[in-house]
């Protein structure tokens, strides 16, 4: 009797003695998540979800990301596959109004500006000695879009070319500094640019476009990104779904579904398979250090991209573009427009950048998602995936 | 491929692919808009 007293006293001891430094460091990184994410507002929808996912999947004998685990499965069941990812793209596309760069579509170019830090970070990475998928991988935290980065590197993780670990810590990284933009963005800004340069008035974006261009929008990027990139046809063209549903009013309900209770629960399921994916022994690596360190590099880099071709415009254009507005060419939506709104109105009072911003920033939106379909097709066109 | 011809070639051919992509994007843009213009009376769509 005594002996099965003991017995089952050590079973409940089971998780006390299989605690370790690694499963501590994990389970105050997910409280990190859980303070940023409660207490700050950075990112909640995201990083609480994976916060809990880590804690979770680094309890003492956790059997959560095991076969028939509850994590694995969320994993299996939409990010080994991808399907997670692509269902946010249909409720970002749902979510977004292209009429700003509609109205001026040259604003679209400083969608491409604005990714130049995921291939500068590439070449880094490089030289910081990751393989080459894994430097694709960290790269893709340049486009500053989380959904781009996880769909990026899971697609290297299902093929055995990256650990799935590092999909966790890619994924922290992006949206811990998405969040970050609007600290990491106002000092590049005013480093890069005069007093003159931010204070520059710009006209009011007309806003006239018709329905019927709208409409045809989502449908001519699809054609057109598809033919040149179609390895990433499933990014552009679930964000282009979304935004068809959106502009056509034809299926307010799919509209609404999309991105409320779809984008939702593909966010929950998403977050909580990354966090599980997140286990100390392959997470608290200097490789993980080095993944962090680049990604702030990258979005530094894609700053400084969009604020130059600002500049560049603006002595092209006898003064007439506000350089500041090339800091939207990145994919954070609509953060990065109401940013330059607010820096621009801090020059000048009677300054009005939001829509000029807003135009960029869907560019940043499309340039983004264009970016790593290019990678991914050049990629298939070395032979690499 | 060595590394850093890897490395050129995706910041060439991927930079200079979305650059490119996106420039001839604006240019369907430009057409869409020209070919659908706004009503006369110029009312903003309820997009």
């Amino acid at each position: 009797m005594l002996d099965a007293f003991l017995t089952g006293l050590q079973g409940l001891a089971e998780g006390f003695l299989h605690l370790d430094g690694a499963s501590l460091v994990m389970i105050a990184i997910a409280g990190v998540m859980f303070y940023l994410a409660v207490a700050k507002d950075v990112e909640p929808l995201l990083l609480l979800p994976i916060g809990f996912g880590c804690l979770l999947a680094n309890l003492p004998l956790s059997e959560l990301m095991d076969q028939g685990g509850v994590l694995k499965t969320m994993y299996d069941f939409g990010i080994g596959n991808e399907l997670f990812p692509l269902l946010i793209f249909i409720g970002i596309g749902s979510m977004t109004d292209f009429t700003p760069l509609l109205a001026n579509p040259k604003l679209l170019l400083f969608g491409a500006a604005g990714q130049i830090g995921i291939f500068c970070t590439l070449l880094l990475a490089l030289a910081f000695g990751f393989p080459r998928e894994a430097a694709v991988a960290v790269a893709s935290i340049g486009a500053c879009d989380g959904p781009t980065v996880i769909y990026v590197s899971n697609l290297f993780a299902g093929l055995g070319k990256i650990d799935p670990s590092m999909v966790g810590a890619l994924a922290v990284a992006a949206y811990s500094y998405m969040a970050l933009v609007p600290i990491l963005q106002p000092p590049i800004m005013r480093l890069l640019t005069t007093e003159k340069e931010r204070a520059t008035k710009m006209p009011p974006v007309s806003g006239k476009v018709s329905q019927a261009a709208l409409i045809a929008f989502p449908i001519v990027v699809t054609i057109v990104t598809g033919i040149v990139a179609p390895k990433g046809l499933p990014l552009m063209g679930m964000v282009m779904l979304g935004n068809f549903m959106k502009v056509t009013g034809a299926v307010q309900r799919l509209t609404k579904a999309s991105e409320n209770e779809i984008a939702n629960i593909a966010t929950l399921f998403l977050g909580l398979a990354v966090g599980g994916t997140m286990a100390g022994a392959t997470f608290l690596t200097t490789q993980t250090l080095l993944v962090f360190a680049l990604g702030l590099v990258a979005i530094v880099i894609d700053t400084v991209g969009g604020v130059m071709l600002g500049k560049l415009w603006y002595y092209l254009s006898g003064g007439k573009m506000n350089p500041l507005v090339g800091a939207a060419g990145i994919s954070a939506y609509p953060m990065a427009a109401r940013l330059v709104q607010n820096e621009g109105q801090r020059w000048n009072r009677q300054n009005f950048l939001l829509m000029h911003a807003m135009g960029a920033n869907t560019g940043g939106q499309i340039g983004s998602v264009m970016a790593a379909a290019i990678m991914l097709s050049v990629l298939k066109g070395i032979g690499m995936i | 491929m060595s590394t850093l011809s890897f490395g050129l070639t995706m910041l060439v051919v991927g930079m200079g692919g979305t650059l490119l992509t996106l420039w001839l994007l604006t240019l369907f843009i430009r057409g869409l808009t020209a070919l659908l213009p706004p009503p006369k009376n110029g009312n903003k769509p309820q997009a």
